[in-house]
């Protein structure tokens, strides 16, 4: 299987609160903060790696992983540590952050899918940063795809995946036929989440718990590994950004602190300051 | 001048979900810079029951559609008819669910679309619709325009009150359904695994009781007493759920629910930065939690510093003589 895995750097999501707004209100400003990959794409890249490597001791690789980043030169980090973690190839797409909403993400994917053919494209179900959710779904609409978002769980068949997906109500089951679009949500880096045909054919095969961390003699191998960089320009053909930031302001902070001495103390409270129950 | 289109969800026995009304609300802010009427879609197997309790939020009109294809949703099924009935408006809006956003993204993208999703408000600026959106797990409000002849949005429940009905009878108009694209046929529905509660739902509770880690097996059996006793939605923090001692479904957070009851009752959470995106919307937010230096015990407006296995118990017993 060969599958296509997007990737966005974000602004430490750990440390989010941290994020400044610029004095004249007109800028995120994330300085100090560093540069990570967005936590849902590496949980993407890990399904991939899942998807395409057999359940043997040693596991070896079967099938082809490729990243993809849209930003700048500093991105090259980026991909080559997902190189490292053991994609194959890596492209990226030279633009700065300012030039980029999700639509044209989105047509710029597409634009690679066309000359990748991956037979699925995973992504992150949304990025930590904007927290938009929206370039899967408009890629899969692109492309005439099908797609699974919020996977928590994928599980491959003969030409189609059997995706188990998070939504409000419980756990819901789709079949997609491939080429398909799949986003991931947390659970999907789960032990027993993510199933090729080859790691299936093993008998209570597991995979580790979380994403995988590369060795060291892999992160100088993939130094070497290929890096291609393609101009936006020549992927969206003549769209133009249509959405525009026009101010940022921090919620209203709330006046929390206050503690309570015991249970008695905080029924009363409950009861009759707050009228809450 | 443009009109705005709402996108009613069902449940999946076709019933009217009452997330559909944060949309309505969403699209009532809107009109002073659209500067038309909104108009409800509502698309489903049989829809005609949830089309008539729309007659009376003030849509011009409410559009069904009805098809057995639609009885199970998925978006490659819905979007062409959605998308379909959607040119003819200046923003199209659902309530930021599960359904929600899945299926408005794809139909931006059919109608080549700039999207705003999961936004917190909109707001006439200028005659333009100006979207504030929740960034950086709740840490910055962005207020973002659409420069395309069509807009879609989501909207966040819990910052957008339940449209009240206002009376009158909206007309109710029956559209053609629009043959899906070739997608369609290469996605099958399989199950649903439903989560059975007579509790209520985490978006609509108004009192919640949510644990954490702390808690191991014993989630359900020292929270259960306590959400029943206060008639409220269980919840959990992220590490809760990774650790299996809570369902998927169950996590409040910047990528789970997010939730503003009157009352929120963190039991063993700590409070990472995703945990509070998820709930720092609620009107009091109490806090039990053995570490002094709890994140989540700066938010509180009642933090009591104990153990929660002996203060869930004792708080339930307070309650019952009360009661």
């Amino acid at each position: 299987m060969k599958v296509l895995v997007a990737l966005k750097r974000v602004a430490d999501p750990d440390n989010a609160n941290k994020v400044r707004i610029s004095p004249s209100g007109d800028a995120i400003d994330t300085t100090g903060l560093e540069w990570k990959t967005n936590p849902f794409d590496e949980y993407a890249l890990e399904a991939a790696l899942r998807l395409t490597e057999n359940g043997k001791a040693p596991k070896k690789r079967e099938g082809e992983v490729v990243v993809v980043t849209l930003g700048p030169k500093e991105c090259d980090t980026l991909l080559r540590s997902a190189l490292a973690t053991g994609a194959d190839r890596a492209i990226r797409i030279e633009c700065t952050d300012a030039e980029l909403d999700g639509r044209l993400v989105a047509l710029a994917l597409k634009a690679i899918v066309d000359a990748e053919k991956p037979d699925l494209i995973l992504l992150g179900k949304q990025a930590v940063d904007g927290d938009s959710n929206q370039v899967g779904q408009r890629l899969a609409e692109l492309l005439d795809y099908p797609m699974a978002t919020f996977a928590a769980t994928i599980k491959e068949e003969d030409g189609a995946l059997l995706v188990g997906r998070e939504v409000d109500g419980g756990l819901l089951t789709l079949r997609v036929k491939l080429p398909a679009v799949v986003t991931v949500d947390l659970r999907i880096v789960s032990p027993s989440s993510v199933y090729s045909k080859l790691t299936q054919a093993e008998p209570g095969f597991k995979h580790g718990d979380g994403v995988r961390f590369a060795p060291l003699p892999a992160i100088m191998a993939a130094k070497k590994k290929p890096l291609d960089v393609k101009p936006l320009g020549d992927l969206v053909g003549g769209a133009k950004l249509a959405t525009q930031y026009v101010k940022f302001e921090r919620p209203p902070q709330r006046a929390g602190g206050a503690k309570v001495k015991d249970v008695a103390e905080l029924v009363e409270k409950l009861a009759n300051v707050s009228k809450v129950i | 001048m443009s009109d705005a289109l709402v996108i009613a969800e069902l449940s999946e026995d076709g019933k009217l979900k009452k997330s559909t009304l944060s949309a309505i609300t969403f699209a009532q802010r809107a009109l002073p810079a659209l500067g038309g009427s909104f108009s409800i879609l509502v698309l489903g197997a049989s829809p005609a029951a949830a089309a008539s309790e729309l007659t009376g939020y003030g849509a011009a009109k409410v559009l069904t559609c009805a098809d057995p294809a639609f009885a199970q949703y998925t978006a490659e099924q819905f979007t062409a008819t959605v998308a379909a009935v959607g040119k003819g408006f200046g923003l199209i809006v659902a309530t930021a669910t599960s359904f929600g956003k899945d299926l408005l993204p794809r139909v931006a993208a059919r109608l080549d679309a700039a999207y705003a999703g999961d936004c917190a408000g909109v707001q006439a600026e200028g005659g333009k619709l100006v979207y504030k959106r929740p960034m950086f797990a709740g840490n910055a409000y962005g207020y973002c325009t659409l420069g395309t002849p069509i807009q879609v949005a989501t909207a966040r429940q819990s910052e957008l009150d339940a449209a009240a009905p206002s009376g009158g009878s909206s007309p109710i108009e029956s559209v053609a359904k629009v043959a899906p694209a070739a997608a369609a046929a290469r996605v099958e529905f399989v199950s649903l695994e439903a989560v059975k509660s007579a509790r209520p739902e985490l978006g609509e509770a108004r009192v919640i009781v949510s644990g954490g880690r702390a808690l191991k097996d014993k989630f359900m059996e020292v929270l259960e007493p306590l959400a029943d006793a206060l008639g409220a939605a269980l919840g959990a923090s992220r590490a809760a759920v990774d650790a299996g001692y809570a369902p998927g479904d169950f996590q409040v957070g910047q990528t789970g629910k997010i939730v503003a009851p009157q009352l929120y009752v963190a039991i063993g959470i700590s409070g990472a930065i995703q945990h509070i995106a998820g709930m720092k919307g609620s009107k009091v937010i109490v806090a039990i939690n053995k570490d002094p230096e709890a994140p989540i015990f700066q938010l509180a407006d009642y933090g009591l510093v104990a153990d929660l296995f002996t203060a869930v118990p004792a708080l339930l017993t307070e309650l019952k003589k009360r009661a």
